[in-house]
């Protein structure tokens, strides 16, 4: 069980919180310009990589509040927590999608 | 039964053991009584009442002894106790004795010395790995089930309510040190003294891990000297919490770790049952040091499961620890020097050890060197060809080992009782593997050795692939104090490692199993009877990896989580493909590291416990007044029953009430969430597929929500209060699930949208009355709001108060009639509710519960999200094509709806269904078919969602969803379930009142 240091209540048990996938997915501004295929992208299209995935939680079993996290899939490192609408912190380098490349644990 | 005494010879040797000959505990196995001592396990107190067989194999029911003397055993599972104490699978070499200590043999009938079953052993060439995939699929799985789960299998699942309390506790420490031996008692004593908490965790009964089994010294004192002073030192130190009993089974992220400590089981039934039996330990550890030892081998021959063959360490620990000789006559048979201190130590007690069997030719070293002196004979270059004795061994027949396990010619045969084996050591490695750290082979100790992990853990001693007892010592020592540093501890000393009475060792030869012998007949697995032959079979059918051939052939898929057999079984794996065992792999360890009872995870998270109990503000009046409670998450009425009344009597009255006067219902759980802001009625224009910019204030309106998928989510009222302030009604199970849904958009999306959401559910409760005279119950109360049809039309919203209370009154129908949902502060719902059932008596009203409100709204036709809809519904299938092309904005899920496959005209939509004979009970979710006697497999056109007799219509109705549904009103259906079909046609969902002059009068 994870330790995540939610930005409002400090470190927690991870089962206070509840994880709901990668982060940074920006709803399309006037869907219905947007094609069939385009939507499904929106909807369905998630990254799983074996590195650093920025996703999205919330801390239910406290201040409710949805914060963005970076994390390890393999060592479960965190190596940022930073809030909705801000930018991927410097430190982590994107390769896009949400996937990053692999740090060296 | 009567209870026979056991009849075999007591072998308590006079030498320096742990166990206390003074005081006698007597206890029963398979009926029988026997004595023990106290400190003794029900293994070593039933091997020195001389039982031999104290299993029967999982598959081939062969009769099986002792392999080991504690985790790792996988013959000896018991099932312990009865009734509220009965637990199956218990290992007797893990269950300290106690007086009256009942315990039987598993997998046998109708007992383990006379097994019926163990005929299946005479087909044992039939029942090779994965022989049901293969031969019991005609005609199916489940014809020959029940049989072969009688006959397959471990212990029985204990029927009785568990009779004893489990607890919980949190736990954080700097260090923690699992393992309690040499090496993890040296790294707590480093860690302890410089105000760190430490916690030193050891699943034994006592501390001391394998030095409690072995003769050794430290310091040249015994062993037992250096443990005593070092618990000693660590018991005066206050931050240092010392946990016998204790399994760290469970190793997660961040350094999160489970243990179960035994808090009274070594006491069995006679506990104090107020006191937690066992206790689950969730401790979090900046660092930790994995002291967990290693585990001896067995070695793999011909016929290696027999009883009486036993691992070297295990007939050392029950010879030093218990005091007893495991056998009269021993051969040791190894390919490597730790076992020759078993010979020694056996030799100096008096044990007659007929010869020491070296698989390897040429040694020559301290330990062959001790052999020669006590004149024991060394037989070098030899294994086993064979052996004697079908109930337990009588000789073994050795051969020339010409190395790689192919046997020369025959040599030797031995006559004996006990054959000690040892085939080198695994390291316990799980919870470092758990924990995410690699593993690599290191082939001269021929074991997986610790090689890296991202968790701030380290390994000590023979868990690393140190053998040694003063490398143990020193590397415990090291890495304690390493782990104190990390943790910021800022003076610590070093402490060095005392001499200890090791001696130089001669390398191991790798044996992992006999060439020329029968595949079929050498065990690798002995818990899942798997052999040599069918990862032989595994290995032909091509699998490759190492995970496949796990799964395929179960080893090491039993209780024991392959302990004594994963690397034996991968060693094959690896010479029969010829790859290297660096190349085949391990598995990756899960927990539990040992079988973890499921009430310790639930601790007292049970009955009551479970989970709260929500009450409704007038719950007792409804007790009082014959309500019939159901849990649906709330605690609520289903209905009321009057005397000699029954569910559906009752059901009925109230349903015929509510039409002819007026009900009133407890509506206090339905979800009330307030949206306030600038912004708020942008925002909910963008939940709701309908219009919210056009509500009026004091007007409501009933809205959908769909998910961006376009399905539909939940149903409601909402009301506009003020232009920037809203209260959404959701459907009762639907509150918290919609709040968050709204925190969701308002914090990850719609960041710039000024709109504050709060739940306030709890905080309102609500009586809805209902029926043609409700708005005459409402004009006898004390109100200053206008009630008058004209003044306060359907959909209308008004506030005000009512008897001296703030009041928010809701004109909003389910049942169909005129109804007013009235909410005051939760505290005064019981008042209100006293309140209109006196005031109401006038017209007769009745208490209906949430049954019959089921029944008033299908009467209706009134959708229930969840039960009407499923996971595909959206709202073009419930009919909402006209709002939604009325609407210009964009809504969630708006973009789904217009994709080829939600606009399919066959899709599932909602409709009426009314069956054909009137009082013929329809079946919800009963299929929609053509034909009365539908020829199986019949296409489905649907399902019905909702139905009953209708006491209003006298007909019997329903609600379902059927293909093309609305194209296909007055056509006939049948309704198919459980191969009876019911007569029905399609109508409109709307069955009562369809111009809604009683809703709107």
């Amino acid at each position: 069980m994870m330790q995540i240091e939610c930005p409002w209540c400090g470190k927690r048990d991870e089962e206070e919180f509840t994880c709901a996938g990668q982060s940074h997915i920006q709803r399309p501004q006037n869907p219905r310009q947007n094609s069939d295929s385009e939507w499904a992208s929106y909807l369905f299209e998630r990254s799983n990589p074996k590195g650093v995935h920025l996703e999205r939680w919330r801390h239910t079993f406290g201040c409710r509040q949805w914060f963005n996290l970076a994390r390890h899939t393999v060592s479960h490192e965190i190596l940022a927590v930073y809030p909705m609408g801000a930018a991927v912190p410097e430190h982590i380098s994107t390769a896009g999608d949400g996937a990053v490349e692999e740090v060296v644990a | 039964m009567s209870e026979k005494v056991g009849s075999g010879p007591l072998q308590r040797l006079d030498t320096r053991h742990r166990v206390d000959t003074g005081k006698p505990i007597r206890f029963t196995f398979d009926g029988k009584t026997y004595t023990g001592c106290a400190g003794d396990t029900l293994a070593s107190a039933l091997l020195a009442n001389g039982v031999k067989r104290l299993g029967r194999s999982f598959k081939l029911h062969r009769p099986r002894g002792l392999l080991g003397a504690g985790r790792e055993e996988p013959n000896a599972l018991v099932q312990l106790e009865s009734g509220g104490f009965d637990e199956p699978n218990a290992r007797a070499t893990l269950v300290p004795l106690y007086e009256g200590l009942k315990a039987r043999g598993q997998n046998a009938w109708p007992s383990v010395e006379r097994d019926v079953l163990a005929l299946l052993g005479v087909l044992q060439r039939l029942l090779p790995a994965s022989f049901y995939y293969k031969s019991m699929m005609w005609p199916s799985w489940r014809f020959y089930e029940g049989a072969v789960r009688r006959l397959a299998g471990l212990g029985k699942v204990p029927q009785a309510r568990d009779a004893q309390q489990y607890h919980k506790r949190n736990l954080h420490c700097e260090v923690l040190v699992v393992g309690g031996g040499a090496a993890g008692l040296a790294a707590a004593l480093a860690a302890a003294g410089s105000g760190l908490r430490v916690v030193l965790m050891d699943d034994q009964e006592e501390f001391g891990g394998s030095l409690l089994g072995e003769n050794r010294f430290i310091g040249g004192r015994p062993a037992a000297e250096w443990i005593a002073a070092t618990l000693q030192k660590l018991s005066a130190m206050a931050d240092v919490i010392l946990l016998p009993r204790t399994s760290v089974v469970a190793y997660y992220e961040h350094n999160f770790l489970a243990a179960v400590e035994r808090v009274s089981n070594h006491r069995g039934p006679g506990a104090d049952l107020r006191r937690a039996r066992e206790r689950l330990w969730r401790v979090r550890a900046a660092q930790v040091v994995i002291a967990t030892g290693a585990i001896e081998r067995p070695l793999v021959f011909a016929d290696n499961d027999r009883p009486g063959i036993m691992l070297a360490s295990a007939v050392q620990t029950y010879l030093n620890r218990y005091g007893v000789a495991a056998g009269r006559q021993v051969v040791l048979l190894t390919n490597n020097d730790s076992a020759y201190r078993t010979a020694l130590e056996l030799h100096a007690a008096g044990v007659q050890v007929a010869a020491v069997v070296d698989s390897r030719g040429d040694v020559n070293g301290p330990y062959q060197q001790a052999l020669q002196d006590r004149r024991i004979p060394l037989l070098a270059g030899r294994m086993v060809r064979r052996v004697k004795g079908r109930r337990e061994v009588r000789a073994v027949t050795l051969a020339e080992h010409l190395g790689g396990g192919k046997l020369g010619g025959d040599k030797e045969t031995l006559t004996c009782d006990l054959v000690a084996v040892s085939g080198g050591w695994t390291p316990t490695v799980h919870l470092y593997s758990q924990a995410g750290g690699r593993l690599d082979f290191d082939a001269g100790k021929a074991c997986f050795v610790p090689a890296g992990c991202a968790q701030a853990v380290a390994v000590a001693g023979a868990a690393k692939g140190e053998f040694g007892l003063r490398g143990c010592l020193a590397e415990g020592y090291r890495l304690g104090a390493a782990a104190a540093r990390a943790a910021g501890a800022a003076q610590i000393a070093d402490i060095t490692a005392e001499s200890c009475d090791d001696w130089p060792q001669a390398p191991l030869q790798a044996y992992w199993f006999t060439r020329d012998a029968a595949a079929e007949k050498q065990w690798l697995d002995f818990q899942y009877d798997v052999r040599v032959s069918d990862i032989e079979l595994a290995w032909r059918e091509n699998f490759v990896s190492v995970e496949h051939v796990k799964r395929y052939t179960t080893a090491g898929m039993s209780v024991d989580q392959g302990k004594t057999s994963n690397i034996n079984a991968l060693a094959v794996m690896a010479e029969l493909s010829g790859r290297p065992i660096a190349d085949v792999g391990t598995t990756r360890f899960r927990p539990p590291y040992h079988p973890a009872t499921i009430g310790t995870f639930a601790g007292r998270e049970v009955g009551e416990g479970y989970a709260p109990r929500l009450l409704l503000p007038a719950h007792s009046w409804h007790l009082a007044h014959g309500a019939v409670m159901e849990d649906m998450g709330w605690q609520r009425p289903q209905c009321y029953l009057r005397a000699g009344e029954d569910f559906d009597a009752a059901v009925r009255r109230e349903v015929l009430a509510v039409r002819r006067s007026a009900g009133m219902f407890d509506g206090s759980p339905l979800g009330k969430i307030e949206v306030k802001g600038p912004d708020a009625a942008t925002f909910l224009n963008r939940l709701y597929v309908n219009n919210a910019i056009t509500v009026k204030v004091n007007a409501g309106r009933y809205g959908l929500m769909c998910n961006e998928n376009g399905v539909v989510i939940d149903d409601g009222v909402f009301v506009r209060l003020a232009d920037d302030h809203f209260m959404v009604h959701t459907t009762s199970g639907g509150a918290v699930r919609i709040y968050q849904w709204m925190e969701e958009w308002l914090q990850c999306e719609w960041l710039d949208l000024q709109v504050i959401v709060n739940n306030v559910t709890s905080q309102w409760a609500n009586v809805t009355v209902s029926g043609p005279n409700a708005r005459k119950v409402l004009q006898q109360l004390d109100s200053d709001i206008d009630f008058d049809a004209a003044a306060f039309p359907h959909m209308q919203f008004r506030r005000g108060s009512i008897c001296g209370v703030e009041a928010r009154v809701l004109r909003a129908s389910f049942t169909g009639e005129i109804s007013y949902e009235i909410s005051v502060p939760a505290r005064y719902g019981l008042g209100l509710w006293e309140a209109v059932y006196e005031l109401g008596q006038a017209f007769d009203i009745t208490p209906y519960g949430v049954e019959s409100l089921m029944v008033l709204r299908m009467e209706k036709g009134y959708l229930h999200v969840g039960a009407d809809t499923d996971g595909t519904t959206n709202p073009l299938d419930l009919g909402w094509a006209a709002p939604i092309d009325r609407k210009k904005d964009d809504f969630i899920g708006r973009r789904s709806l217009s994709r080829v496959n939600d606009l399919r005209r066959d899709r599932l939509q909602f409709v009426g269904i009314e069956a054909v004979q009137a009082q013929a009970p329809l079946p919800v979710g009963g299929h929609m078919v053509s034909c009365a006697n539908p020829v199986l497999p019949e296409q489905t056109q649907g399902y019905l969602t909702s139905a009953c007799i209708s006491p209003t219509l006298k007909k019997s109705i329903g609600l379902g969803l059927v293909a093309g549904g609305r194209a296909r009103m007055g056509e006939a259906i049948h309704i198919y379930a459980d191969g009876n079909s019911v007569a029905a046609k399609i109508v409109s969902p709307t069955h009562y009142d369809a111009e809604g002059v009683r809703l709107n009068g």
